[in-house]
């Protein structure tokens, strides 16, 4: 067959060189230039095998419970959903009725609270947008349900926020209210330092230190918003296997069917 | 009269059907013993690979669609709860997802393939114009789909691709408001957007049976860009290229799963779980990977009109193809120097995507300019020029003779470059 021996050498020359491009923006996406590169955690749900640590997503909704739901909401998680890491219904059934919630209007119009059930929506801190931003100075504390999806570098991003607070660098002039973080973009941040050293007392008496905190907290928040995350992987392990099974015998059943043609 | 079929089935239940409809028949002369050329590679799949895609889309699509909430308070939500309560509803929703990149990223390859091996020539000119109509409905499609979920970058990508239809003169902004169905992106667009969303699959699934319609009055090319000459360069479909078909499907399934079943969130942009807000503006408008050479393309020119129209130009030149490019070979094999030049074009279509996701600054606005001044040079130039200069390589005698007996020498001139056979 004429061939012609250049092409090849050139297509592969500029392919390199487009995946070349690649290089420099391909690196943690979308982190702007100066900003702190984020740390590199290691998770229990990572990976193909990775499977949620349930006692650290359970120890993460102790830190919810007597931290972040004082401000931020978990919309689209009901109490029932905690039987999926661990909790018996009963202990459910005490988690929601611990919790006073919304229960419609009484006989004369007026909203009612009363103790949830498993089918309540987890508590929401503040009623509106309004009253939210009112009690934090003009900040939205964001929903925590999706949170891990929302962000970019998804774990590592939210670890970072919760043990990146330092003292601001010299001659950052930091706004009324504002925090320093190393982490958020443009370094200033509503949210005051919501985790320290010691801050929680576990049950298990796992050592409370921040990194330990932080570490369950994004466990549990991981969790929240990928709670099919285990179920998923376990589904595309087997159907992986299958294919590729499937993909030797068709390729064989190819090999013979074309060993006839002409 | 208007009889009724011979049928030649023997099952007395076919029989009497085919008689009466002979739709057996007809499948069987078009997929079982369809003569086609022995000699396709494996780029040949692609076709097969997206009309099996498209089933995959329309299966999900409809079992999303009985949980979704077309309703700006509620279609955030509601995607969450078909993640989390309906039984397998992450599974549609990141295959419908994932589905949708995988579709363009096929229909891409099917494209090239038609390029590389020169298909949109004479007689397969309506069969590629056909192709092209599929690209924009499913453009139109994916956009459309895309604002659904109304996270940030559903509703900041509506708004930012609606708008540019204000770029038209004199109408531009009662067009914009006609699209709204308001003063902004709001509840009638998203709306709209759903129930198109949902008719124009049924759209592409007819405009893609005309496709593969014509594709079967003109017969398929192939990789040497020669018609068969006779049975003896031909093979019936079935078997040899249902098992084919099989094996790139087997493979491609592979890459599918891996990306709904372990990165399901990969391509998407995380801003998108991020419920609408019409007073927040991202810090960046990112459309999905598949749109971002058009969006490079788009900006590359600091006038509005002029980005739209270069936008919509780059799709339309493909319309016209068939009659830019004036070389009477089909297959790059035989093109010396186009088969150089066209991985230029796919460089610049490339580098194109990666201009598309930054800011347009600094090297960015160069590399945009010129590969968009590229893109359109390749077509409304290079093209009509090189088929005219280019000497193309000695074409095989046959498909089953690509080598003449002997082996290996330089075909006598008297085969050598015979323009293509047209009758
Ligand atoms: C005193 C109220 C308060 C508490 C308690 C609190 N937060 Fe926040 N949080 C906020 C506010 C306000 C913001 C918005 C910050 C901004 O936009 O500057 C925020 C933002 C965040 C963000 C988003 C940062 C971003 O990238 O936009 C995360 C993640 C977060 N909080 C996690 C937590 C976690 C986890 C806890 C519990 C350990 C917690 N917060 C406790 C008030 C609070
Ligand atoms: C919904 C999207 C599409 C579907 C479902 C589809 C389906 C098919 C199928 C099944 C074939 C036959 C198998 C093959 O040759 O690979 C085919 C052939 C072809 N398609 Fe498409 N196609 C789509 C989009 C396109 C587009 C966007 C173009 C070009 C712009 C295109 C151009 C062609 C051409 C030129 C052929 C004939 C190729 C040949 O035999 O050499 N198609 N298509």
């Amino acid at each position: 067959m004429v061939r012609v021996a250049a092409p090849r050498s050139l297509a592969a020359v500029l392919l390199a060189a487009c995946f070349g491009l690649a290089i420099p923006s391909g690196a943690p996406p979308a982190r702007a230039q100066g900003e702190e590169a984020l740390p590199q955690e290691h998770w229990s749900f990572s990976g193909p095998f990775g499977a949620f640590d349930m006692a650290a997503v359970q120890r993460g909704f102790q830190i919810y419970s007597e931290v972040c739901s004082n401000c931020h909401s978990m919309k689209q998680l009901q109490y029932r959903n905690l039987t999926a890491v661990g909790f018996t219904s009963d202990q459910v059934k005490a988690i929601a009725a611990s919790v006073q919630v919304p229960l419609g209007v009484n006989d004369q119009g007026e909203p009612i609270l009363g103790p949830g059930t498993p089918a309540s929506t987890f508590r929401s801190p503040f009623p509106n947008e309004q009253a939210a931003r009112a009690a934090n100075n003009g900040a939205l504390p964001p929903d925590l349900s999706v949170i891990v999806k929302a962000r970019e570098g998804g774990p590592n991003y939210v670890y970072g926020i919760l043990t990146g607070y330092t003292d601001p660098p010299a001659g950052v002039q930091m706004q009324p209210g504002m925090n320093y973080n190393k982490y958020f973009p443009g370094h200033q941040i509503a949210m005051p330092k919501p985790l320290s050293e010691g801050q929680i007392t576990y049950a298990d008496g796992t050592p409370n230190t921040l990194e330990q905190e932080a570490h369950d907290m994004v466990t549990f928040l991981t969790w929240a918003g990928s709670p099919e995350m285990v179920v998923r992987k376990q589904t595309g392990i087997r159907i992986v296997l299958f294919l590729l099974l499937m993909t030797g015998l068709t390729y064989g059943v190819k090999r013979k069917v074309w060993a006839q043609a002409h | 009269m208007a009889g009724l079929y011979k049928s030649e089935y023997k099952n007395p239940v076919v029989n009497w059907i085919d008689t009466r409809l002979p739709i057996f028949t007809m499948m069987g002369r078009e997929y079982g013993t369809f003569p086609t050329p022995k000699n396709f590679n494996y780029f040949w799949n692609f076709g097969a690979l997206a009309m099996i895609t498209l089933a995959i889309m329309l299966a999900t699509g409809i079992f999303l669609a009985m949980n979704y909430q077309p309703n700006t308070q509620m279609a955030f939500d509601s995607v969450e709860r078909i993640m989390r309560d309906v039984n397998y509803g992450w599974l549609m929703r990141y295959v419908h997802m994932n589905g949708a990149s995988m579709f363009f990223a096929v229909v891409y390859i099917h494209i090239f393939r038609g390029l590389y091996y020169g298909s949109y020539k004479y007689p397969r000119e309506l069969l590629w114009m056909i192709g092209v109509v599929l690209l924009l409905l499913m453009m139109a499609t994916a956009f459309m789909g895309y604002v659904l979920p109304w996270g940030q970058m559903s509703y900041w990508a509506a708004t930012v691709i609606t708008n540019l239809f204000s770029a038209l003169p004199w109408v531009g902004h009662a067009v914009v408001t006609w699209l709204w169905g308001g003063f902004s992106v709001e509840n009638p667009t998203l709306n709209r957007f759903y129930s198109l969303h949902y008719l124009l699959p049924f759209l592409i699934v007819g405009v893609a049976f005309l496709h593969v319609w014509a594709l079967h009055i003109t017969g398929s090319n192939n990789p040497l860009g020669i018609e068969p000459k006779g049975p003896q360069d031909t093979l019936p479909f079935h078997p040899y290229y249902t098992i084919k078909d099989s094996v790139g499907l087997c493979v491609y399934l592979i890459v599918f799963a891996i990306l709904v079943f372990f990165a399901p969130n990969y391509l998407g942009h995380p801003d998108n779980y991020i419920p609408a807000n019409p007073l927040a503006t991202p810090a960046e408008i990112v459309p999905e990977w598949y749109f971002l050479p058009y969006y490079a393309i788009l900006r590359s020119v600091p006038n509005k009109l002029g980005g739209v129209t270069l936008m919509f130009g780059s799709l339309l030149v493909l319309f016209v193809l068939p009659w830019l490019d004036t070389s009477p070979v089909r297959s790059c094999r035989f093109r010396p120097i186009y088969r150089q030049v066209i991985w230029l074009l796919v460089v610049a279509v490339i580098v194109l995507g990666f201009v598309g996701s930054h800011r347009p600054e600094g090297i960015w606005v160069v590399l945009g300019r010129v590969c968009t001044a590229y893109y359109f040079l390749h077509f409304l130039v290079i093209l009509p020029v090189l088929g005219k200069l280019e000497k193309p390589l000695p074409l095989p005698e046959s498909i089953s003779r690509p080598v003449l007996p002997g082996g290996g020498g330089p075909i006598p001139s008297a085969a050598t470059a015979k323009p293509m056979e047209k009758p």
